[in-house]
């Protein structure tokens, strides 16, 4: 008999070795996060995913299932929670996203819309940081990074380079660059690399390529980002009929 | 005519009158007045009282992020900002406006028109009808489009479903109507589909006709008390504006033509990319807006008008048949080579308004609007200018780039600010021959506001001069001598003048 959670009273089976992200994921039970990607190692920082188990918090991405647990995840404390770590990761940047190309396929704001974020809540920090537009085509814009280490983590488990670090402790925390002169230029990236597409807001960017996709055609236009986000885990629900019905709508 | 109320020479004394905010405008400013204790008008000022500062926050920034970015300067007329950055940023890629695929720009075009009539049909309908149906100085209470909607149901009616046409065909182009995307780097980002354009031409004809009877309309009310709609806020001025090469009305894109107040010529089929050796701009301290003039007329007599007035005045015909016979009524009324008439705004206005309905049924039934190439490239460049007939008049953007892509310098003549001392003169008429010496009450002072009202300013979007304004501190003493001053000057300059 295979071994099995609770999440929010579903019962979920799962495979040894597996997080109870990875289980949810694998069931279509979507678990917020910014953090968590299902190709890189999982890193628990972003606290998004964080769930009761048996009573206890914990990351969701990090925390291995094993048999029995009860979890609880969609429940209005934890949702508020979420809620309010998005709203810090609002004010502490600079999250615009009326100007913003990343607008509508950013997770950051996709995340916000799903959490029911109407407002930013606490005082806006109006950070002062650069831009490193050095490279010939790909922009860092540190306004949008919420040090999710995303990127650090592609360049290094899928490019096998070592392109990015984070930096400084608390709220002095800092995206770098690997290089001499801490520029993108100075390094080995490039625009074709993993850890340049890999940036859940639009802090890493290609060069150019702004408001390209059309409002109507981008990612969050016309599903949420618990469809998307268990799409890209793999799981394929019995609903392709009404994705294949949105879609012929725009192609039009 | 009227500069002599721009400073009282003694403000003591005086008694201080103000209209704040002014109403039905876009953006923020007011008007203050200067009595003397018979009640004339000593000095007169519209102020812009709120401050935007794009040109200098959007340095910093890379420029595929301009049209999306600079467009919220406005939620009247974004898209003529948008595609204002968009023409300066093609140059930025290499591309020539007639380099344009063909498709491109006739789709801009068609978000152009669709941008000008919700603007104009706002402008007339929601904001200056009430006062031309129900007159200037009529019960405040009755000043406004729910009470137009109330009285003259088919027309407010009217109002509201051209502004609304206009709204569709910009959300069908960008995806929003406001606010959207849609002109990006050497093109557009999405082609027009046949269902949208059917969409879009199946209402077209009411909306010519509805175009026509506001003409009408206002050709009624101008007409019916002629001396005064002809005299009201009137100054003599220049007149600026693009225009086509075969010297139609333009809207997207043409030479600069500018006439003075006898319908000569002052300069024609001027390249835009050389605005700066034909257009300076002053600054003055008591406004947030600065004051453009032409640079061979000087800053006392080089003062301009731009937008439907200005536009209608200069060119010599307008390409779409019912606006043009429109056009040819309207210039034979006054009798001038040129209208000076301030409240003839409306009615250009209303020509252009017609103009834009009839240019989207031609462009909707062209078939490149359907086509798919939507996109070039070329050389890069440093260096970018667009220029564009918003709805208020011509619109100037002017962007430098470094070599990693970023904004470097960021100019921006927006249409409001051209007419920013026309506005003042308008104001400073209506002080000096229709409210001088009078007592003043609340719906004389509206009149101030009809003037105003007249060249549908959008105040907000008109005021960047950061760090430019000149300031003066005086230290003066208990028996009111003059011990210190310093002057900051325009230039930045700083200026110290001992009195003693």
């Amino acid at each position: 008999m295979s071994k099995t959670i609770t999440i929010d009273g579903k019962t979920i089976p799962f495979e040894e070795g597996q997080t109870i992200m990875d289980a949810a994921s694998a069931a279509g039970v979507y678990i917020p996060h910014l953090c968590h990607h299902p190709d890189y190692s999982p890193h628990g920082s972003c606290k998004l995913c964080n769930v009761s188990v048996n009573g206890r918090i914990c990351s969701s991405c990090t925390f291995p299932a094993m048999d029995g647990q009860t979890v609880l995840s969609d429940t209005h404390e934890l949702n508020e929670d979420r809620r309010r770590i998005t709203q810090m990761l609002f004010v502490e940047g600079n999250h615009l996203c009326p100007g913003c190309e990343k607008s509508g396929n950013c997770q950051l704001q996709a995340v916000g819309y799903h959490l029911n974020m109407l407002d930013n809540h606490f005082p806006h920090f109006y950070a002062s940081r650069e831009m490193d537009a050095s490279h010939p085509d790909v922009l860092i814009d540190h306004n949008r990074c919420i040090f999710c280490t995303l990127c650090v983590r592609a360049s290094q488990q899928a490019d096998g380079k070592d392109v990015f670090a984070i930096s400084g402790r608390g709220i002095n925390k800092h995206l770098i660059v690997n290089s001499q002169s801490g520029l993108l230029k100075d390094t080995d990236f490039e625009a074709t690399d993993n850890a340049a597409h890999i940036c859940p807001t639009g802090a890493i960017l290609a060069k150019r390529q702004g408001f390209r996709v059309p409002i109507g055609r981008r990612t969050y236009d016309h599903k949420e980002i618990d469809q998307v986000s268990l799409a890209e885990s793999g799981y394929r629900p019995n609903t392709t009929l009404i994705a294949e019905t949105e879609q012929s709508q725009y192609d039009e | 005519m009227y500069e002599h109320l721009e400073t009282a020479k003694r403000t003591e004394n005086l008694k201080r009158i103000v209209v704040d905010p002014v109403s039905r405008v876009e953006g923020h400013g007011k008007v203050t007045l200067m009595l003397d204790e018979n009640n004339m008008v000593q000095q007169a000022r519209l102020h812009i009282v709120e401050f935007r500062g794009f040109e200098r926050f959007i340095q910093g920034r890379p420029y595929w992020e301009l049209p999306v970015l600079v467009q919220r300067l406005c939620g009247i007329c974004p898209v003529s900002h948008h595609l204002a950055a968009a023409k300066a940023i093609d140059q930025l890629v290499g591309v020539d406006p007639v380099n344009l695929p063909v498709t491109a720009d006739k789709l801009r075009r068609l978000l152009h028109f669709g941008q000008v009539l919700q603007s104009h049909a706002l402008h007339f309908f929601h904001l200056s009808s009430p006062d031309l149906l129900f007159g200037f100085e009529s019960d405040i209470n009755k000043r406004h489009i729910v009470a137009v909607l109330a009285e003259y149901p088919d027309i407010g009616v009217q109002g509201v479903m051209m502004r609304k046409y206009g709204q569709e065909v910009i959300q069908t182009i960008c995806g929003k109507r406001v606010h959207g995307t849609g002109a990006i780097p050497g093109g557009m980002n999405k082609s027009l589909s046949t269902v949208e354009r059917d969409n879009l031409l199946q209402n077209i004809d009411q909306i010519i006709d509805w175009s026509i009877s506001s003409v009408e309309l206002i050709k009624k009310v101008h007409c019916s008390n002629l001396p005064y709609y002809d005299d009201f806020a009137t100054i003599r001025s220049n007149y600026l504006g693009l225009i086509k090469p075969d010297g139609a009305l333009e809207l997207y894109h043409g030479g600069i033509r500018a006439k003075n107040d006898k319908g000569e010529t002052i300069i024609d089929h001027v390249d835009y990319c050389r605005y700066n050796s034909y257009i300076h701009e002053e600054v003055r301290s008591w406004t947030y807006m600065k004051f453009p003039y032409l640079l061979s007329l000087g800053q006392q007599n080089g003062w301009y008008r731009v937008g439907p007035l200005a536009r209608v005045n200069n060119c010599d015909f307008i390409n779409t048949p019912m606006a043009e016979a429109a056009r040819l009524e309207f210039k034979a009324h006054s009798g001038e080579a040129m209208v000076h008439s301030t409240l003839a705004f409306h009615w250009a206005r209303l020509i252009e308004t017609l103009h834009c309905a009839e240019s989207i049924k031609a462009l909707l039934n062209d078939p490149d609007i359907l086509g798919q190439d939507l996109l070039t490239q070329g050389e890069k460049r440093y260096e970018g200018i667009g220029v564009i007939e918003a709805p208020r008049g011509t619109l100037f953007h002017h962007y430098q780039i470094d070599e990693n892509d970023i904004v470097t310098k960021a100019n921006l003549i927006v249409s409001t600010t051209s007419n920013n001392m026309a506005m003042n003169e308008s104001v400073r008429q209506v002080a000096a021959e229709y409210l001088s010496g009078r007592e003043l009450t609340e719906p004389l002072l509206n009149n101030l506001e009809v003037a105003i009202r007249a060249y549908d300013p959008c105040l907000s979007c008109a005021t960047h001069a950061v760090g430019k304004m000149p300031l003066q501190l005086e230290l003066i003493d208990a028996e009111g001598n003059l011990i210190d001053k310093l002057i900051k000057h325009g230039n930045g300059q700083v200026e110290r003048n001992c009195v003693s």
